[in-house]
């Protein structure tokens, strides 16, 4: 697979990564770079192999059904550019 | 359990200018987990609160938070799960979905693409008497839900609440065995009702507790058989998706729009574009909801902040030996032990309550009797006052009462409707109702007889004619109990008033 000045703008603008016209062709050489490293780790064979999640042996934490947490409606409101009411205030997105 | 055959239901058939089409549908389902807390956060899931109130930083996407996953949750979809008799993954992960939207402050959902923690199960919705779907259910994953936009409130800026952010969802994914707008009415219907059963979900549709999304295409006549034998999607045709539907007549309207959309399409000789679809109620058609740029790439991949989700079997067996008879189950007993007919068993385990309330009333009694009471009677004078079982006046108790009055014959099945007026709108007990208001039946037969003399000596007239025309008995038993105030015992009356014209 190569990625191609367009595919790498398509990667961008799906990242909301907004990426000036002239950087895209080396932006696109660097992804390329990326899966070639990955497809050389693809000529490992590891049939049978369990996909490893964690260095350690561990269980995933979990927590009791209980509430603990909210009511700091200014807290998560805090670095909102713009908020009114209580509610975060975007500019206008509708289907 | 239920060993009754069914008859499959006719799949609904529309007719186009080429011929006939038939209609395949499959549903997505949306249920929000009903636990106190969100699925990775410790803020409260109650609706309604004020804006941005039931949020951790989590929650936000604020940098740094990390996941921690609710047990409560887990358990309630594995409970889910086990209800629709679908197999439980022991081993279960968590993947990100990537997009962006104002009420996603993560930048993705977490959600389980790759390994769900519920498999294969079913659902048994009946279409009428002995006629049912057995629709498949694919697979049920956990996912995060989104907040809240909204686009109202100012000219130029969209609103955005998160107390929504977060907080469980079980998506419960079907088989495409759906086969016409009713079908699908019905499949949520009873899903909505096994899960009050298991009290999974609400069900509340109205807050959007329970939504489904919607997919739809059309076939020829034959062709879904072939899927059916081969499970080749390939004798389908496309479909699209009608998302976020929280009304089953929406549902059904929807459905409808959308195949002979698609039909319309077919003998044009077009094709269909699979897509996302919006369906506007006003305007009674359905929109493409996404332009061609913005396709779907949500890029998913394993999220690197949680690991598996492994649960023990031995925790599995404890939820199945927690699980709640359930409808069908509940239905077959009914029937099965009370001898209610099909309709009555369907009515009375609608909903939980109704069950309960009916298994009290009925406890060592006619159970059709008490069937009867509460469907007729009680439901009858609820729905004049816009009540709910809930808030019923009268007790599974009462209704016991009166039941137990009829049968012993202390009261006729007409008086006993006074009774229960009574009983409704003052809350006294039946039993002394009718001893208090001197409503016992007259069953002393000397008192009867005499009674009967006086109406046959008063109508000599009316017993000639009897003599020709035995029908005239009804007459003369609505006379003396007439005479009686209503309190004789009607069946001694009939055959007291037979006796005495010799008929």
């Amino acid at each position: 697979m190569s990625i191609d000045t367009e595919t790498a703008r398509r990667v961008a603008h799906l990242a909301r990564i907004a990426v000036p016209e002239e950087d895209l062709p080396a932006l696109a050489g660097e992804f390329n770079a990326i899966l070639g490293f990955i497809e050389q780790l693809s000529e490992v064979d590891v049939d049978g192999v369990e996909p490893m999640v964690s260095v350690t042996p561990m269980r995933l934490k979990r927590r009791e059904d209980v509430v603990t947490d909210g009511n700091q409606p200014q807290a998560v409101l805090a670095n909102a550019p713009d908020a009114r009411e209580g509610f975060f205030a975007v500019p206008k997105v509708v289907e | 359990m239920l060993d009754l055959t069914y008859e499959a239901p006719k799949p609904k058939v529309i007719s186009g200018a080429t011929g006939d089409w038939e209609l395949v549908i499959g549903m997505e389902v949306h249920a929000q987990v009903s636990s106190k807390a969100k699925l990775f956060s410790g803020a409260s899931t109650q609706f309604g609160a004020e804006p941005n109130s039931n949020v951790a930083f989590v929650d936000a996407g604020m940098p740094g938070m990390l996941p921690v996953i609710n047990e409560g949750c887990v358990a309630l979809a594995v409970k889910t799960g086990l209800g629709l008799k679908a197999e439980i993954n022991l081993r279960s992960a968590f993947d990100r979905k990537n997009y962006f939207y104002p009420d996603l402050p993560q930048g993705y959902q977490i959600s389980q693409l790759y390994h769900p923690i519920v498999g294969e199960g079913e659902v048994l919705v009946e279409m009428g008497e002995g006629v049912a779907r057995k629709v498949r259910i694919e697979r049920i994953h956990l996912e995060q839900d989104a907040g809240k936009s909204i686009h109202d409130m100012d000219p130029n800026m969209s609103f955005v609440d998160l107390n929504r952010t977060g907080v469980a969802l079980m998506e419960i994914v079907s088989r495409p065995d759906i086969r016409g707008p009713e079908e699908a009415a019905a499949y949520i219907a009873k899903l909505r009702q096994i899960l009050r059963y298991l009290g999974t979900c609400d069900g509340n549709m109205q807050n959007g507790n329970l939504r489904a999304d919607v997919n739809v295409s059309v076939c020829r006549p034959g062709q879904y058989e072939k899927y059916q034998e081969t499970q080749d999607f390939s004798h389908l045709g496309t479909r699209c998706e009608i998302k976020n539907m929280n009304s089953m007549r929406f549902i059904q309207q929807a459905i409808d729009h959308e195949a002979k959309r698609q039909i319309a399409i077919l003998e044009d000789g077009g094709s269909i574009d699979q897509e996302t679809r919006l369906y506007d109620p006003d305007k009674g058609e359905t929109r493409s909801m996404r332009s061609k740029e913005e396709a779907h790439d949500y890029r998913y991949f394993p999220d690197p902040d949680l690991l598996p989700l492994e649960i023990e079997q031995g925790w599995v067996d404890d939820i199945e030996a927690s699980l709640p008879e359930l409808p069908d189950a509940k239905k077959a007993r009914f029937m099965g032990d009370f001898g209610l007919s099909d309709y009555d068993a369907s009515v009375l385990t609608a909903e939980v309550e109704a069950a309960d309330f009916f298994e009290k009333a009925a406890e060592g009694r006619d159970g059709k009797l008490a069937a009867n009471w509460i469907i007729n009677e009680l439901y009858g004078r609820l729905k004049k006052d816009e009540k709910e079982l809930g808030e019923s006046p009268v007790s599974p108790a009462q209704i016991g009462q009166i039941i137990d009055l009829i049968k012993s014959d202390a009261i006729s099945g007409k008086i006993a409707k006074d009774v229960f007026e009574i009983c409704y709108t003052s809350g006294r007990e039946p039993e002394e109702i009718v001893e208090t208001e001197g409503m016992k039946q007259v069953t002393d037969t000397g008192a009867i007889e005499a009674a009967v003399d006086e109406v046959i000596a008063a109508n000599p007239g009316q017993v000639e004619k009897a003599k020709a025309n035995p029908k005239l008995v009804g007459w003369f038993v609505g006379q003396v109990m007439k005479a009686t105030g209503g309190k004789a015992n009607p069946k001694a009356v009939n055959e007291l008033v037979s006796a005495k014209l010799g008929l």
